[in-house]
Protein backbone atom coordinates (compact mmCIF):
# COMPACT_ATOMS: atom_id res chain seq x y z
CA UNK A 1 0.00 0.00 0.00
CA UNK A 2 1.50 3.45 -1.07
CA UNK A 3 0.62 4.81 2.45
CA UNK A 4 2.36 2.21 4.47
CA UNK A 5 5.44 2.49 2.07
CA UNK A 6 5.54 6.20 2.14
CA UNK A 7 5.52 6.16 5.97
CA UNK A 8 7.93 3.46 5.74
CA UNK A 9 10.40 5.53 3.75
CA UNK A 10 9.96 8.75 5.68
CA UNK A 11 11.28 7.12 8.52
CA UNK A 12 14.80 8.91 8.80
CA UNK A 13 18.20 7.03 9.04
CA UNK A 14 20.48 7.77 11.82
CA UNK A 15 23.85 7.89 11.62
CA UNK A 16 25.65 8.35 15.41
CA UNK A 17 28.88 10.61 15.70
CA UNK A 18 31.34 10.15 18.64
CA UNK A 19 30.62 12.58 21.45
CA UNK A 20 32.74 13.47 24.68
CA UNK A 21 30.23 11.22 26.39
CA UNK A 22 30.29 8.33 24.48
CA UNK A 23 34.27 8.17 23.57
CA UNK A 24 34.96 8.89 27.93
CA UNK A 25 32.45 5.96 28.99
CA UNK A 26 35.03 3.21 28.11
CA UNK A 27 34.86 0.96 31.60
CA UNK A 28 34.22 -2.40 29.92
CA UNK A 29 35.66 -3.56 32.74
CA UNK A 30 35.64 -3.19 36.42
CA UNK A 31 37.58 -4.51 39.29
CA UNK A 32 35.78 -7.00 41.73
CA UNK A 33 34.85 -6.07 45.42
CA UNK A 34 36.85 -7.61 48.47
CA UNK A 35 34.17 -9.99 49.53
CA UNK A 36 33.04 -11.26 46.16
CA UNK A 37 36.94 -12.14 45.25
CA UNK A 38 37.40 -13.51 48.57
CA UNK A 39 33.68 -15.62 48.01
CA UNK A 40 35.29 -16.59 44.47
CA UNK A 41 38.28 -18.24 46.17
CA UNK A 42 37.33 -21.81 46.61
CA UNK A 43 40.67 -22.41 49.14
CA UNK A 44 38.70 -19.68 51.20
CA UNK A 45 35.38 -21.24 50.84
CA UNK A 46 36.79 -24.85 51.98
CA UNK A 47 38.43 -23.53 54.76
CA UNK A 48 35.21 -22.02 55.98
CA UNK A 49 34.04 -25.21 55.81
CA UNK A 50 36.50 -27.12 57.43
CA UNK A 51 36.36 -24.79 60.60
CA UNK A 52 32.33 -24.82 60.91
CA UNK A 53 32.76 -29.25 60.59
CA UNK A 54 35.46 -28.80 63.53
CA UNK A 55 33.42 -26.29 65.51
CA UNK A 56 30.27 -28.62 64.96
CA UNK A 57 32.32 -31.76 65.99
CA UNK A 58 34.00 -29.47 68.99
CA UNK A 59 30.27 -28.70 70.23
CA UNK A 60 28.37 -31.92 69.62
CA UNK A 61 31.70 -33.69 71.66
CA UNK A 62 31.42 -31.51 74.62
CA UNK A 63 27.47 -31.89 74.71
CA UNK A 64 28.02 -35.78 74.42
CA UNK A 65 30.99 -35.72 77.16
CA UNK A 66 31.56 -39.50 76.65
CA UNK A 67 35.57 -39.15 75.58
CA UNK A 68 35.67 -43.17 75.20
CA UNK A 69 32.57 -43.01 72.60
CA UNK A 70 32.94 -39.60 70.89
CA UNK A 71 36.66 -37.41 72.20
CA UNK A 72 36.42 -33.68 71.64
CA UNK A 73 38.17 -32.05 68.26
CA UNK A 74 40.85 -30.28 70.74
CA UNK A 75 41.67 -33.62 72.24
CA UNK A 76 41.60 -35.37 69.52
CA UNK A 77 44.18 -32.61 67.55
CA UNK A 78 46.35 -32.65 71.39
CA UNK A 79 46.69 -36.54 70.88
CA UNK A 80 47.78 -36.23 67.38
CA UNK A 81 50.42 -33.21 68.32
CA UNK A 82 51.59 -35.56 70.73
CA UNK A 83 52.00 -38.37 68.40
CA UNK A 84 53.60 -36.68 66.02
CA UNK A 85 56.18 -35.37 68.78
CA UNK A 86 56.57 -39.16 69.71
CA UNK A 87 57.12 -39.86 66.59
CA UNK A 88 54.76 -42.80 66.27
CA UNK A 89 52.24 -40.70 63.38
CA UNK A 90 55.13 -39.86 61.24
CA UNK A 91 56.20 -43.57 61.31
CA UNK A 92 53.55 -45.03 60.47
CA UNK A 93 52.29 -42.63 58.05
CA UNK A 94 55.79 -43.08 56.20
CA UNK A 95 55.50 -46.74 55.98
CA UNK A 96 52.01 -46.99 54.63
CA UNK A 97 52.77 -43.61 52.04
CA UNK A 98 56.33 -45.82 50.85
CA UNK A 99 53.50 -48.94 50.70
CA UNK A 100 51.20 -47.28 48.75
CA UNK A 101 53.46 -45.45 45.93
CA UNK A 102 54.79 -48.80 45.75
CA UNK A 103 51.68 -50.53 44.73
CA UNK A 104 50.47 -47.19 43.01
CA UNK A 105 53.15 -46.96 40.47
CA UNK A 106 53.04 -50.56 39.99
CA UNK A 107 49.29 -50.45 39.52
CA UNK A 108 49.97 -47.41 36.88
CA UNK A 109 52.55 -49.70 35.24
CA UNK A 110 50.41 -52.54 34.62
CA UNK A 111 47.48 -49.86 33.32
CA UNK A 112 49.82 -48.49 30.63
CA UNK A 113 50.78 -51.84 29.62
CA UNK A 114 46.95 -53.05 29.39
CA UNK A 115 45.90 -49.78 28.06
CA UNK A 116 48.74 -49.52 25.48
CA UNK A 117 47.77 -53.30 24.17
CA UNK A 118 43.99 -52.22 24.44
CA UNK A 119 44.81 -49.75 21.96
CA UNK A 120 46.76 -51.13 19.48
CA UNK A 121 44.31 -54.42 18.62
CA UNK A 122 41.08 -54.92 18.81
CA UNK A 123 41.27 -58.39 20.99
CA UNK A 124 43.32 -56.06 22.96
CA UNK A 125 40.35 -53.60 24.00
CA UNK A 126 38.12 -56.60 24.16
CA UNK A 127 40.34 -57.94 26.93
CA UNK A 128 40.39 -54.79 28.77
CA UNK A 129 36.44 -54.23 28.67
CA UNK A 130 36.02 -57.93 30.14
CA UNK A 131 38.99 -58.24 32.55
CA UNK A 132 37.43 -54.73 33.93
CA UNK A 133 33.81 -56.00 33.84
CA UNK A 134 35.16 -59.07 35.80
CA UNK A 135 37.49 -57.43 38.33
CA UNK A 136 36.39 -53.78 38.98
CA UNK A 137 33.43 -54.60 41.27
CA UNK A 138 36.10 -56.93 43.44
CA UNK A 139 36.58 -54.84 46.44
CA UNK A 140 40.28 -55.68 46.62
CA UNK A 141 40.24 -56.29 50.30
CA UNK A 142 38.18 -59.74 49.26
CA UNK A 143 41.43 -60.37 47.56
CA UNK A 144 43.53 -60.30 50.03
CA UNK A 145 43.48 -63.53 51.82
CA UNK A 146 43.59 -65.26 48.64
CA UNK A 147 47.14 -63.24 48.36
CA UNK A 148 48.31 -63.99 51.93
CA UNK A 149 48.37 -67.19 50.35
CA UNK A 150 50.43 -66.56 47.25
CA UNK A 151 52.69 -64.17 48.54
CA UNK A 152 52.85 -64.81 52.73
CA UNK A 153 53.06 -62.34 55.16
CA UNK A 154 54.51 -59.15 54.30
CA UNK A 155 54.41 -55.93 52.14
CA UNK A 156 53.79 -58.19 48.78
CA UNK A 157 50.66 -59.37 49.63
CA UNK A 158 49.37 -55.75 50.40
CA UNK A 159 50.98 -54.41 47.28
CA UNK A 160 49.09 -57.21 44.93
CA UNK A 161 45.68 -55.74 46.62
CA UNK A 162 47.18 -52.55 45.80
CA UNK A 163 47.86 -53.30 42.37
CA UNK A 164 44.37 -54.75 41.57
CA UNK A 165 42.65 -51.45 43.65
CA UNK A 166 44.23 -49.20 41.17
CA UNK A 167 44.56 -51.16 37.81
CA UNK A 168 40.87 -51.48 36.82
CA UNK A 169 40.40 -47.62 37.52
CA UNK A 170 43.39 -45.96 35.98
CA UNK A 171 43.43 -48.57 32.89
CA UNK A 172 39.38 -48.08 32.14
CA UNK A 173 39.47 -44.28 32.41
CA UNK A 174 42.36 -43.99 30.30
CA UNK A 175 41.37 -46.39 27.51
CA UNK A 176 37.47 -44.28 27.88
CA UNK A 177 39.89 -41.26 27.22
CA UNK A 178 41.51 -42.86 23.88
CA UNK A 179 38.56 -43.93 22.20
CA UNK A 180 36.74 -40.04 23.09
CA UNK A 181 39.88 -38.35 21.25
CA UNK A 182 38.18 -36.71 18.49
CA UNK A 183 39.19 -37.80 14.99
CA UNK A 184 40.68 -34.57 13.54
CA UNK A 185 43.22 -34.43 16.10
CA UNK A 186 43.81 -37.89 15.49
CA UNK A 187 44.19 -36.76 11.53
CA UNK A 188 46.39 -34.22 12.27
CA UNK A 189 48.39 -36.33 14.46
CA UNK A 190 48.87 -38.62 11.29
CA UNK A 191 49.33 -35.54 9.29
CA UNK A 192 52.54 -34.22 10.35
CA UNK A 193 53.95 -37.96 10.30
CA UNK A 194 54.07 -38.82 14.32
CA UNK A 195 55.67 -42.77 15.18
CA UNK A 196 53.66 -44.73 16.36
CA UNK A 197 55.00 -44.25 20.01
CA UNK A 198 55.55 -40.30 19.14
CA UNK A 199 51.57 -40.49 17.97
CA UNK A 200 50.86 -42.36 21.79
CA UNK A 201 52.94 -39.70 23.83
CA UNK A 202 52.34 -36.48 21.82
CA UNK A 203 48.48 -36.96 21.04
CA UNK A 204 46.71 -39.53 22.44
CA UNK A 205 48.13 -39.39 25.97
CA UNK A 206 47.73 -35.45 26.34
CA UNK A 207 44.29 -35.25 24.42
CA UNK A 208 43.19 -37.90 26.78
CA UNK A 209 44.43 -36.31 29.99
CA UNK A 210 41.23 -35.34 31.63
CA UNK A 211 39.96 -38.65 31.52
CA UNK A 212 43.67 -40.14 32.90
CA UNK A 213 43.43 -37.16 35.69
CA UNK A 214 40.05 -38.69 36.61
CA UNK A 215 41.37 -42.49 36.70
CA UNK A 216 44.21 -41.06 38.35
CA UNK A 217 41.93 -39.71 41.49
CA UNK A 218 40.57 -42.56 41.43
CA UNK A 219 42.69 -45.16 41.35
CA UNK A 220 44.49 -43.15 44.27
CA UNK A 221 41.42 -43.09 46.30
CA UNK A 222 40.78 -46.84 46.07
CA UNK A 223 44.63 -47.36 46.98
CA UNK A 224 44.63 -45.46 50.04
CA UNK A 225 41.31 -47.13 50.87
CA UNK A 226 42.43 -50.17 50.50
CA UNK A 227 45.59 -50.19 52.16
CA UNK A 228 44.11 -48.78 55.31
CA UNK A 229 41.68 -51.11 55.61
CA UNK A 230 44.16 -54.19 54.66
CA UNK A 231 46.42 -52.64 57.63
CA UNK A 232 43.01 -52.84 60.19
CA UNK A 233 42.31 -56.45 59.59
CA UNK A 234 45.65 -57.45 58.63
CA UNK A 235 48.42 -55.11 59.85
CA UNK A 236 49.99 -57.42 61.65
CA UNK A 237 51.00 -59.49 58.48
CA UNK A 238 52.86 -56.82 57.50
CA UNK A 239 55.65 -56.23 60.19
CA UNK A 240 56.00 -52.90 61.73
CA UNK A 241 52.17 -51.59 60.80
CA UNK A 242 51.20 -48.25 59.18
CA UNK A 243 48.57 -45.76 60.13
CA UNK A 244 45.76 -48.79 59.84
CA UNK A 245 47.65 -50.58 62.25
CA UNK A 246 48.03 -47.65 64.49
CA UNK A 247 44.37 -47.35 64.46
CA UNK A 248 43.88 -51.11 65.48
CA UNK A 249 46.13 -50.96 68.35
CA UNK A 250 44.97 -47.76 70.27
CA UNK A 251 41.96 -49.01 70.19
CA UNK A 252 42.70 -52.30 71.17
CA UNK A 253 43.99 -50.17 74.30
CA UNK A 254 40.85 -48.30 74.41
CA UNK A 255 43.33 -44.85 73.58
CA UNK A 256 39.83 -43.26 71.57
CA UNK A 257 41.63 -39.75 70.98
CA UNK A 258 44.52 -41.83 69.06
CA UNK A 259 42.28 -43.51 67.26
CA UNK A 260 41.12 -40.40 66.24
CA UNK A 261 43.97 -38.59 65.38
CA UNK A 262 44.98 -42.21 63.57
CA UNK A 263 41.70 -41.14 61.54
CA UNK A 264 42.26 -36.97 61.18
CA UNK A 265 45.73 -37.61 59.66
CA UNK A 266 44.24 -40.89 56.90
CA UNK A 267 41.72 -37.70 56.49
CA UNK A 268 44.57 -34.54 56.32
CA UNK A 269 46.22 -36.78 53.89
CA UNK A 270 43.47 -36.96 51.49
CA UNK A 271 42.43 -34.00 51.45
CA UNK A 272 45.89 -32.56 50.69
CA UNK A 273 46.66 -35.17 47.96
CA UNK A 274 42.97 -33.95 46.08
CA UNK A 275 43.21 -30.40 46.89
CA UNK A 276 46.81 -29.66 46.90
CA UNK A 277 48.75 -32.27 44.74
CA UNK A 278 45.54 -33.14 42.02
CA UNK A 279 44.34 -30.02 41.64
CA UNK A 280 47.71 -28.49 41.05
CA UNK A 281 48.16 -30.91 38.25
CA UNK A 282 44.79 -29.71 37.22
CA UNK A 283 45.17 -26.05 36.94
CA UNK A 284 48.67 -26.58 35.55
CA UNK A 285 47.27 -28.93 32.79
CA UNK A 286 43.47 -29.06 31.78
CA UNK A 287 41.98 -26.18 33.24
CA UNK A 288 45.11 -24.28 31.55
CA UNK A 289 44.27 -25.87 28.45
CA UNK A 290 40.76 -25.14 28.63
CA UNK A 291 39.85 -28.93 28.05
CA UNK A 292 38.06 -28.64 31.89
CA UNK A 293 36.16 -25.88 33.13
CA UNK B 1 53.53 -27.34 -24.42
CA UNK B 2 51.40 -28.41 -21.36
CA UNK B 3 52.81 -28.25 -17.78
CA UNK B 4 52.85 -31.20 -16.21
CA UNK B 5 50.36 -31.57 -13.19
CA UNK B 6 51.33 -31.34 -9.14
CA UNK B 7 48.59 -33.34 -8.35
CA UNK B 8 47.27 -35.84 -10.45
CA UNK B 9 44.12 -37.86 -9.72
CA UNK B 10 43.03 -40.55 -12.75
CA UNK B 11 39.80 -42.70 -12.31
CA UNK B 12 39.51 -42.54 -8.41
CA UNK B 13 36.61 -44.63 -6.89
CA UNK B 14 36.58 -44.48 -3.10
CA UNK B 15 34.51 -46.45 -1.14
CA UNK B 16 34.02 -46.52 2.90
CA UNK B 17 31.84 -49.12 5.49
CA UNK B 18 29.36 -47.56 7.52
CA UNK B 19 28.15 -50.18 9.91
CA UNK B 20 26.42 -52.67 7.62
CA UNK B 21 26.89 -50.43 4.22
CA UNK B 22 29.92 -49.97 2.00
CA UNK B 23 28.70 -46.42 0.17
CA UNK B 24 30.64 -45.27 -2.61
CA UNK B 25 31.57 -41.57 -2.41
CA UNK B 26 33.28 -40.64 -5.70
CA UNK B 27 33.08 -42.75 -9.15
CA UNK B 28 35.71 -42.47 -11.12
CA UNK B 29 36.87 -38.96 -10.77
CA UNK B 30 39.76 -37.37 -12.30
CA UNK B 31 41.40 -34.03 -12.73
CA UNK B 32 44.71 -32.38 -12.57
CA UNK B 33 45.99 -29.69 -10.32
CA UNK B 34 48.34 -27.49 -11.63
CA UNK B 35 51.82 -25.97 -9.44
CA UNK B 36 49.88 -22.15 -8.21
CA UNK B 37 46.49 -23.63 -8.51
CA UNK B 38 43.99 -22.54 -6.29
CA UNK B 39 41.60 -25.60 -7.20
CA UNK B 40 38.04 -25.76 -5.48
CA UNK B 41 35.95 -28.81 -5.53
CA UNK B 42 32.27 -27.90 -5.07
CA UNK B 43 29.18 -29.74 -4.66
CA UNK B 44 26.44 -30.45 -2.95
CA UNK B 45 26.64 -32.60 0.36
CA UNK B 46 27.24 -36.35 -0.44
CA UNK B 47 29.38 -35.73 -3.27
CA UNK B 48 32.26 -37.06 -1.72
CA UNK B 49 34.12 -34.25 -1.82
CA UNK B 50 35.64 -34.16 1.46
CA UNK B 51 36.42 -38.24 1.05
CA UNK B 52 38.07 -36.88 -1.65
CA UNK B 53 40.11 -34.78 0.06
CA UNK B 54 40.50 -37.27 2.59
CA UNK B 55 41.77 -39.84 0.08
CA UNK B 56 44.90 -36.96 -1.35
CA UNK B 57 45.92 -36.50 2.28
CA UNK B 58 46.28 -40.26 2.52
CA UNK B 59 43.73 -41.05 5.10
CA UNK B 60 41.78 -43.75 2.94
CA UNK B 61 42.86 -45.54 -0.35
CA UNK B 62 40.72 -45.93 -3.29
CA UNK B 63 39.97 -48.99 -4.58
CA UNK B 64 39.97 -47.83 -8.14
CA UNK B 65 42.32 -45.41 -9.88
CA UNK B 66 44.76 -43.83 -9.12
CA UNK B 67 46.51 -40.28 -7.16
CA UNK B 68 50.06 -38.89 -7.70
CA UNK B 69 51.74 -36.32 -6.71
CA UNK B 70 54.93 -34.74 -8.29
CA UNK B 71 54.54 -38.91 -10.19
CA UNK B 72 54.67 -40.56 -7.28
CA UNK B 73 51.81 -42.34 -5.83
CA UNK B 74 49.80 -41.25 -2.30
CA UNK B 75 49.92 -43.47 0.08
CA UNK B 76 50.10 -42.59 3.94
CA UNK B 77 49.08 -39.68 5.21
CA UNK B 78 52.91 -36.78 5.35
CA UNK B 79 53.57 -33.63 6.06
CA UNK B 80 53.97 -32.78 2.14
CA UNK B 81 50.10 -32.73 2.08
CA UNK B 82 49.22 -30.39 4.79
CA UNK B 83 45.56 -30.60 5.67
CA UNK B 84 43.33 -27.47 7.18
CA UNK B 85 40.18 -29.15 8.62
CA UNK B 86 37.23 -27.64 9.05
CA UNK B 87 36.69 -28.37 12.80
CA UNK B 88 38.46 -25.56 15.57
CA UNK B 89 39.34 -28.44 17.21
CA UNK B 90 42.09 -29.26 15.03
CA UNK B 91 44.33 -27.04 17.37
CA UNK B 92 46.07 -29.76 19.89
CA UNK B 93 44.79 -27.58 23.25
CA UNK B 94 47.77 -28.22 25.28
CA UNK B 95 49.72 -26.13 23.28
CA UNK B 96 49.69 -22.56 22.27
CA UNK B 97 49.43 -21.05 19.44
CA UNK B 98 52.92 -20.75 18.56
CA UNK B 99 53.38 -24.46 19.91
CA UNK B 100 50.78 -25.92 17.75
CA UNK B 101 52.85 -24.58 14.65
CA UNK B 102 56.25 -25.47 16.02
CA UNK B 103 54.67 -29.16 17.09
CA UNK B 104 53.76 -29.15 13.36
CA UNK B 105 57.33 -28.37 12.39
CA UNK B 106 59.53 -30.83 14.76
CA UNK B 107 56.85 -33.82 14.51
CA UNK B 108 57.59 -34.09 10.93
CA UNK B 109 61.17 -33.55 11.66
CA UNK B 110 61.40 -30.79 9.28
CA UNK B 111 63.22 -28.41 11.60
CA UNK B 112 64.76 -28.25 14.91
CA UNK B 113 63.27 -26.43 17.84
CA UNK B 114 64.94 -22.84 17.25
CA UNK B 115 64.14 -22.63 13.46
CA UNK B 116 60.87 -24.01 13.86
CA UNK B 117 60.21 -21.05 16.52
CA UNK B 118 61.60 -18.12 14.01
CA UNK B 119 59.55 -19.87 11.68
CA UNK B 120 56.48 -20.34 13.29
CA UNK B 121 56.18 -16.78 14.56
CA UNK B 122 56.91 -15.76 11.00
CA UNK B 123 53.75 -17.05 9.49
CA UNK B 124 51.60 -16.56 12.39
CA UNK B 125 52.34 -12.89 11.68
CA UNK B 126 51.20 -13.57 8.50
CA UNK B 127 48.02 -14.42 9.93
CA UNK B 128 47.54 -11.35 11.88
CA UNK B 129 47.95 -13.24 15.14
CA UNK B 130 51.53 -12.23 16.61
CA UNK B 131 49.75 -10.71 19.99
CA UNK B 132 48.64 -14.10 20.48
CA UNK B 133 51.02 -15.89 19.91
CA UNK B 134 51.32 -17.41 23.43
CA UNK B 135 47.58 -18.12 23.99
CA UNK B 136 46.45 -21.40 24.12
CA UNK B 137 43.55 -22.27 21.75
CA UNK B 138 40.57 -22.22 23.67
CA UNK B 139 41.27 -18.31 24.34
CA UNK B 140 40.76 -17.80 20.55
CA UNK B 141 37.78 -17.14 18.34
CA UNK B 142 36.33 -19.81 16.03
CA UNK B 143 37.94 -17.53 12.98
CA UNK B 144 41.77 -17.15 15.05
CA UNK B 145 41.83 -20.98 15.38
CA UNK B 146 41.04 -21.25 11.70
CA UNK B 147 43.69 -18.74 11.30
CA UNK B 148 46.06 -20.79 12.85
CA UNK B 149 45.42 -24.30 12.02
CA UNK B 150 46.41 -22.01 8.39
CA UNK B 151 49.48 -20.87 9.33
CA UNK B 152 50.52 -24.31 10.72
CA UNK B 153 49.74 -25.98 7.17
CA UNK B 154 51.59 -23.11 5.67
CA UNK B 155 54.36 -23.44 7.85
CA UNK B 156 54.97 -26.94 6.79
CA UNK B 157 55.42 -25.37 3.47
CA UNK B 158 53.57 -28.60 1.93
CA UNK B 159 53.80 -29.25 -2.11
CA UNK B 160 49.97 -28.68 -1.54
CA UNK B 161 47.40 -27.47 1.02
CA UNK B 162 44.04 -29.37 1.35
CA UNK B 163 41.45 -27.39 2.79
CA UNK B 164 38.33 -29.14 3.80
CA UNK B 165 35.61 -26.55 4.10
CA UNK B 166 37.84 -24.47 6.64
CA UNK B 167 35.25 -21.59 6.80
CA UNK B 168 32.26 -23.50 7.17
CA UNK B 169 31.97 -23.16 10.50
CA UNK B 170 32.30 -19.09 10.39
CA UNK B 171 29.95 -16.83 10.44
CA UNK B 172 29.32 -14.90 7.34
CA UNK B 173 31.32 -11.42 7.75
CA UNK B 174 34.27 -13.32 9.42
CA UNK B 175 34.02 -16.17 6.62
CA UNK B 176 34.61 -12.91 4.17
CA UNK B 177 37.04 -11.49 5.85
CA UNK B 178 38.97 -14.94 5.83
CA UNK B 179 38.42 -15.36 2.12
CA UNK B 180 40.21 -12.01 1.25
CA UNK B 181 42.86 -13.06 3.81
CA UNK B 182 43.67 -16.67 2.31
CA UNK B 183 43.89 -14.99 -0.93
CA UNK B 184 46.12 -12.27 0.01
CA UNK B 185 48.12 -14.80 1.62
CA UNK B 186 48.37 -16.98 -2.03
CA UNK B 187 49.51 -13.27 -3.84
CA UNK B 188 52.30 -13.52 -1.20
CA UNK B 189 53.34 -17.20 -1.56
CA UNK B 190 51.58 -18.76 -4.13
CA UNK B 191 51.10 -21.90 -2.75
CA UNK B 192 49.04 -24.65 -4.15
CA UNK B 193 45.80 -25.34 -2.57
CA UNK B 194 42.66 -27.78 -3.10
CA UNK B 195 39.92 -26.20 -1.08
CA UNK B 196 36.60 -28.29 -1.10
CA UNK B 197 33.69 -26.26 -0.22
CA UNK B 198 29.97 -26.36 -0.56
CA UNK B 199 29.06 -22.30 -0.71
CA UNK B 200 29.14 -21.57 -5.19
CA UNK B 201 29.73 -17.79 -3.93
CA UNK B 202 32.77 -19.08 -2.31
CA UNK B 203 34.13 -21.43 -4.91
CA UNK B 204 33.75 -18.22 -7.45
CA UNK B 205 35.77 -16.10 -4.70
CA UNK B 206 38.53 -18.72 -3.56
CA UNK B 207 39.05 -20.82 -7.12
CA UNK B 208 40.93 -20.60 -10.38
CA UNK B 209 39.67 -23.33 -11.58
CA UNK B 210 36.52 -25.21 -9.73
CA UNK B 211 35.59 -28.69 -10.28
CA UNK B 212 31.86 -29.54 -9.82
CA UNK B 213 30.81 -32.81 -8.26
CA UNK B 214 27.26 -34.33 -8.14
CA UNK B 215 26.14 -36.41 -5.36
CA UNK B 216 25.52 -39.83 -4.66
CA UNK B 217 28.19 -41.13 -5.47
CA UNK B 218 30.05 -38.50 -6.19
CA UNK B 219 30.91 -38.14 -9.91
CA UNK B 220 32.65 -35.25 -12.08
CA UNK B 221 30.15 -32.97 -13.57
CA UNK B 222 32.37 -30.30 -14.94
CA UNK B 223 36.09 -28.58 -14.40
CA UNK B 224 35.90 -24.66 -15.05
CA UNK B 225 38.14 -21.99 -14.95
CA UNK B 226 37.23 -19.04 -12.54
CA UNK B 227 38.35 -15.03 -12.31
CA UNK B 228 37.50 -14.42 -8.72
CA UNK B 229 34.22 -12.79 -10.01
CA UNK B 230 30.87 -13.87 -10.44
CA UNK B 231 31.43 -12.46 -14.46
CA UNK B 232 28.78 -13.03 -17.29
CA UNK B 233 30.11 -15.31 -19.56
CA UNK B 234 29.74 -14.49 -23.24
CA UNK B 235 26.66 -16.42 -24.00
CA UNK B 236 25.18 -14.29 -21.30
CA UNK B 237 24.91 -16.37 -18.44
CA UNK B 238 26.37 -15.48 -15.16
CA UNK B 239 28.61 -17.94 -13.46
CA UNK B 240 26.92 -18.39 -10.15
CA UNK B 241 23.85 -19.47 -12.21
CA UNK B 242 25.72 -22.12 -14.82
CA UNK B 243 27.32 -23.61 -11.79
CA UNK B 244 23.55 -23.94 -10.43
CA UNK B 245 22.49 -25.13 -13.87
CA UNK B 246 25.21 -27.66 -14.06
CA UNK B 247 24.69 -29.51 -10.44
CA UNK B 248 21.00 -28.89 -10.59
CA UNK B 249 18.65 -29.39 -13.03
CA UNK B 250 15.42 -26.60 -13.53
CA UNK B 251 13.52 -28.03 -10.95
CA UNK B 252 16.28 -27.89 -8.05
CA UNK B 253 16.32 -31.69 -8.60
CA UNK B 254 19.87 -33.24 -8.57
CA UNK B 255 20.80 -34.12 -12.03
CA UNK B 256 21.48 -37.87 -12.70
CA UNK B 257 23.95 -38.18 -15.20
Amino acid sequence: MPEESASYTARPEILHTPTSETVGFAVAAQPLGFWTKLYANGTFRKTVLLVLLAAAWEIYARALANPLLFPTFTATVGALLSSIAAGEIPRAGLYTLSLLLKGYVAGLFFAALLTAFASVSRIGADLLETLTAMFNPLPSIALLPLALIWFGLGDNSVIFVLVHAVLWAVALNTFAGFRALSPTLRMVGQNYGLSSVAYILRILIPGAFPSILTGLKVGWAFAWRTLIAAELVFGVSSGSGGLGWYIFENKNQLRIPEVFAGLLTVIIFGLFVENVIFRTIEQRTVRRWGMQT
Amino acid sequence: MREPALLSVNGVTLQYRTGEQLVTATYRVSFDVLKGDRFVVLGPSGCGKSTLLKAIGGYLSPVEGEMLLNGARIGKPGPDRAFVFQEFDQLLPWKTVCDNVVFALTASGKLAKKAATERALHFIAKVGLTKFADNFPHTLSGGMKQRVAIARAMAMEPQILLMDEPFAALDALTRGKMQEDLLQLWEDTRFTVVFVTHSIPEAIRIGNRILLLTPHPGRTKAEINCLGQDVVSDDGELLSARIQRLLFDRTGAIVDA
